[in-house]
């Protein structure tokens, strides 16, 4: 008995709600760093059902891709987290309040 | 092994597209370019310190502003055509803003020498950064397919992340560099999510099969189709800084150092709105009647928020960032009427804007605290006294950004409006005139000030703003200790803040950059027909 596709689908967009709630409410900048990681993995599990619902091999590709950013923004993300938090003693977001108006 | 290679050729047979290096010629030239820069800084640091990094780096973005001007000419003599599994598209649109995106890159490595000169930081990094993010832009301006859209938009994206937190001993700029990291990763997640619920609704990402899927099928899961656009809608929301998606504009725009928050806005708007005009005009012409109203919307909202929101700013930084969520209004005219009169306004006004913008952050520049990275407004009064000539090219910037007549801001605001005019959004265009004129008081404010007189009482204390910045650098919350210079010290060198003291130090390249800026919008501005002619033959191909 296979699982339908609609129930991987259904789990990519309950992952990536998560994410997006998380981006938006959890405080601490690493967490919500995980948040987006989270939303583009849901994105990714979306790629793959597609792809195999269509049965194009194209979405798979597409992960790859996905995969390789990720990767590059992890770099750039925790480059600059570092540099900021190195002088704080905890990373929230709420600390940055230097910027408003 | 045997097995191995046995799967291998059993496998799904992957079809290479050929690849045509010419169509992508700007982006190799740029992304080459960085990598030589990189090699050669590293094989004789000593030239790290000096102006041959910012002088190849110059090289660089002509020969590919040379490059994407011979595909130009190709274009007009042979038409449109694609490459690459037609991922690659070398339409008149996509080359038009090939030349802008690399002519904002030729400009911004002259301002960014002019910063860098002044700040003595990571002159190789901020130039490759710079080549590399232009290349990503010029990348997804010339997209055919969705996921080139979206390395496009990365390739752009992470390179600007890094050059808003560029000035790493000013806390500002790397609370900037944060935020625009957080909200771009989010939006990017969210376009993303876009392109995947478009891929599960039409069964492709190539922006051509999608437009002939939609064209000849009924789609079944319209749902799917609906909630990917307007995910897609929502990504590049957040990269043209529309508003509701606009709140990291103004703080990434103040913090980052002058010279990158202009190379952002214009090059992140072009890329940004290329991507929106490329995708909702050629992939869903069909379902014009679903996104033309959020579109509309959107366009309304930001063409007032902006506007109103610049006018209560006391940092000229912030203001330029209200004031650029207002053009990306006017943009989004062009977008909402969604005509081939609406694509060449909107294109007219990138470029228009391109140049007027970093002109005008140029200035900004020259009077950027090294510290802090403020620029009040009030640090540009009496600015007309001390130094006529760049008080009177900030004005012509500026009243070229509201839209002053003999520049190319009139003609920008007026291509779009009578755009939107001619597609029956009549309430549309009456906002738009609306806010144009609300806008037009922020610009002037600025201007006033700069033609006032300094009051003499004033001179012997510190202006207000300047306090500010002191309670800022010096209290704030107790955690900036790694100033190395004493409170004291800083409040002894506030009243020299006043212009008097800083318009003497204008680096050539500033003057060049502004110079440039200003023979642009200004003669273009008189004699409007080449670029016209220029932007009503950049059609998108469908």
């Amino acid at each position: 008995m296979s699982i339908p596709g609609s129930w991987f689908l259904t789990l990519a967009a309950v992952l990536f709600s998560v994410g997006v709630v998380g981006v938006l409410v959890r405080r601490n900048v690493i967490v919500m760093f995980m948040c987006v990681e989270m939303m583009l993995n849901a994105v990714n599990l979306t790629f793959v059902t597609f792809a195999r619902m269509l049965g194009d091999i194209g979405g798979q590709v597409l992960v790859f891709f996905v995969l390789v950013v990720a990767a590059a923004e992890v770099v750039v993300g925790l480059g600059i987290i570092v540099s900021i938090f190195r002088r704080r003693v905890g990373a929230t977001a709420d600390d940055l309040h230097l910027l408003r108006g | 092994m045997n097995s191995i290679l046995g799967l291998i050729s059993t496998g799904p047979k992957i079809v290479f597209p050929s690849i045509s290096y010419k169509a992508i010629g700007p982006e190799i030239i740029l992304i080459v370019g960085a990598l030589v820069i990189m090699l050669i800084s590293s094989l004789a640091p000593s030239l790290k310190r000096t102006k041959a990094i910012g002088a190849m780096a110059f090289a660089v973005t002509a020969i590919a502003l040379i490059d994407s001007i011979v595909l130009w000419s190709n274009f007009v003599s042979h038409g449109a055509s694609r490459a690459i599994a037609s991922s690659i598209v070398l339409d008149g649109f996509a080359i038009f803003l090939m030349i802008t995106i690399s002519s904002a890159a030729l400009l911004s490595v002259l301002a960014g020498e002019a910063y860098l000169s002044r700040s003595r930081i990571g002159r190789v990094e901020y130039h490759c950064l710079l080549l590399l993010s232009s290349a990503g832009a010029i990348l997804l301006a010339s997209a055919g397919d969705l996921i080139v859209v979206f390395l496009g938009l990365e390739i752009l994206s992470i390179a600007l992340y890094v050059m808003a937190a560029f000035e790493k001993r000013n806390q500002l700029s790397g609370e900037a560099g944060l935020k625009y990291f957080i909200l771009g990763g989010f939006s990017s997640a969210i376009f993303l999510y876009g392109i995947a619920l478009t891929y599960g609704a039409t069964g492709t990402t190539n922006i051509q099969k999608i437009a002939s899927f939609l064209a000849t099928n009924t789609v079944t899961s319209n749902g799917v189709l609906l909630a990917g656009i307007a995910l897609l809608i929502v990504g590049l929301g957040f990269k043209v800084a529309a508003v509701p998606f606009h709140l990291w504009t103004p703080d990434v725009y103040q913090g980052a150092p002058a010279a990158a928050s202009g190379y952002m806005a214009a090059v992140a708007k072009a890329a940004g709105f290329a991507g929106l005009l490329r995708i909702l005009i050629t992939a869903f012409p069909t379902q014009r009647l679903d996104w033309q109203p959020i579109i509309w919307g959107l366009a309304a909202l930001t063409l007032v928020v902006g506007a109103i929101l610049a006018i209560v700013q006391s940092d000229i930084k912030r203001m330029l960032a209200y004031s650029s969520i207002n053009h990306a209004g006017f943009v989004l005219l062009g977008v909402a009427a969604g005509t081939a009169g609406g694509v060449s306004g909107s294109l007219y006004y990138l470029i228009a804007y391109t140049f007027m913008v970093i002109g005008t952050f140029a200035i900004v520049n020259v009077f950027e605290d090294s510290d802090t990275g403020v620029v009040p407004i009030e640090r540009l009064r009496g600015l007309a006294r001390t130094n006529p000539a760049l008080a009177l090219f900030m004005a012509v910037l500026l009243v070229a950004q509201a839209g002053a007549p003999l520049t190319t801001g009139l003609l920008a605001k007026f291509s779009v409006i009578a755009a939107t005019v001619k597609a029956h959004s009549y309430i549309l265009a009456v906002i738009a005139m609306l806010s144009a004129v609300i806008a037009t008081f922020f610009y002037l404010r600025v201007v006033a000030v700069m033609y006032s007189k300094v009051p003499q009482d004033k001179v012997s204390e510190s202006p207000i703003d300047d306090e500010e910045v002191l309670v800022f650098a010096s209290g704030g919350d107790g955690d900036l200790g790694s100033f190395d210079r004493p409170e004291g010290d800083l409040a002894v060198l506030a009243p020299a803040k006043v212009a008097v003291a800083r318009s003497l130090r204008i680096s050539t390249e500033a003057k060049i950059v502004v110079g440039i800026s200003i023979l642009f919008t200004v003669g273009f501005g008189i004699f409007p027909n080449p670029l016209v002619h220029m932007a009503d033959l950049a059609k998108l191909l469908f």
